[in-house]
């Protein structure tokens, strides 16, 4: 039994959990997260809108995490985009930056926090 | 207890009904087939010898050959789990991986990975000296005993040296899923050795609490 194998039963394992309908989400893209959430016995699906400030991880394992401020604290949020608790995810606009990991905007409050929105390239 | 031997496949993570992440080693286990059954009468104690893993006759001593012809074929590696109730089984049998059901508590037996000699902060986890500020004392073992009184180094006490390549066991691990077909189990946590290496899975021995 090699290397070679194994992998590819993993890589089975991981595909049959795996979502195929996920939108390309982007750091720095704004996002609205419905996750079901069970609540005394129901469950119901909550949405949580923020900015895309890192993407980790590959195959099941990936993550997302979401920031937002909320009355005035920040809130980060890490959800695997892979879970089964996650109904969909909604990519509401698409921005502009730099970098992969926006830990910059921790720092920052209000206006400073602004993403430039991504110019859409025109398919001729 | 009757177990398996497998190999270790690699690690990854699945999603319990609750949605929560849990993560599994995945481990090759079995097929193993029944090459000897070792009784009271003949050997003074009970125990079944299992095999694993195709092999090849030039690999095989002849001795081997003819100790393997009974079980009909070729088998890699060998292995005796002793266990009463040996009766029930016949040389040849073939031995999957639906001796173990999904929820069942494991031990998982395997060679950890080596790490050749090791200072001890790694080989004990003791503490560090300080980097800077003129220390010298950065990751030395420190006093390994008083002094005149009683004048030498107790036996066994904790030293540097060769850390890891040894057999281990992690008992009380939760099997997740067991694919028959393909003789693939999924077992919560992680288990010892790299991947590829070779593990025993036998039913918990201490379970309870």
């Amino acid at each position: 039994m090699n290397r070679v194998i194994g992998s590819e039963i993993i890589r089975e394992i991981e595909l049959s959990q795996m979502k195929s309908n996920l939108p390309a989400i982007h750091p720095g893209d704004t996002v609205k997260v419905f996750a079901k959430i069970i609540e005394g016995g129901k469950e119901r699906i909550q949405a949580y809108e923020g900015t895309v400030i890192k993407r980790r991880g590959s195959g099941v394992g990936e993550t997302i995490t979401v920031r937002r401020t909320f009355q005035g604290v920040g809130v980060e949020r890490t959800f695997p985009l892979h879970s089964p608790r996650i109904d969909r995810i909604d990519v509401m606009r698409e921005g502009d930056v730099r970098r992969a990991k926006l830990y910059y905007l921790r720092e920052r409050q209000g206006k400073a926090t602004r993403i430039k929105e991504k110019e859409r390239r025109v398919v001729k | 207890m009757l177990g398996l031997i497998g190999r270790k496949l690699g690690m990854t993570q699945v999603f319990d009904p609750q949605g929560q992440v849990v993560p599994v080693s995945v481990i090759q286990a079995g097929p193993c087939t029944v090459t000897q059954i070792k009784t009271m009468a003949s050997e003074g104690y009970n125990a079944l010898q299992i095999g694993f893993g195709d092999s090849k006759t030039k690999h095989l001593t002849k001795g081997q050959q003819g100790h393997l012809e009974k079980a009909g074929k070729l088998l890699r590696t060998l292995r005796e789990f002793r266990f009463e109730g040996v009766e029930g089984y016949q040389i040849g049998q073939e031995l999957k991986a639906d001796l173990f059901t999904e929820g069942q508590l494991v031990d998982v037996i395997g060679t950890s990975i080596g790490k050749g000699f090791a200072g001890m902060m790694k080989r004990h986890h003791s503490g560090r000296g300080p980097m800077a500020h003129g220390s010298k004392f950065h990751r030395h073992p420190g006093s390994i005993g008083a002094g005149t009184t009683p004048g030498r180094v107790y036996k066994g006490a904790s030293m540097p040296g060769h850390l890891g390549n040894e057999r281990t066991t992690v008992r009380r691990l939760q099997v997740i899923r067991v694919d028959v077909e393909k003789n693939v189990m999924l077992i919560k946590g992680a288990i010892p050795g790299a991947e590829g290496g070779l593990i025993l899975i036998r039913p918990a021995v201490k379970v309870g609490k």
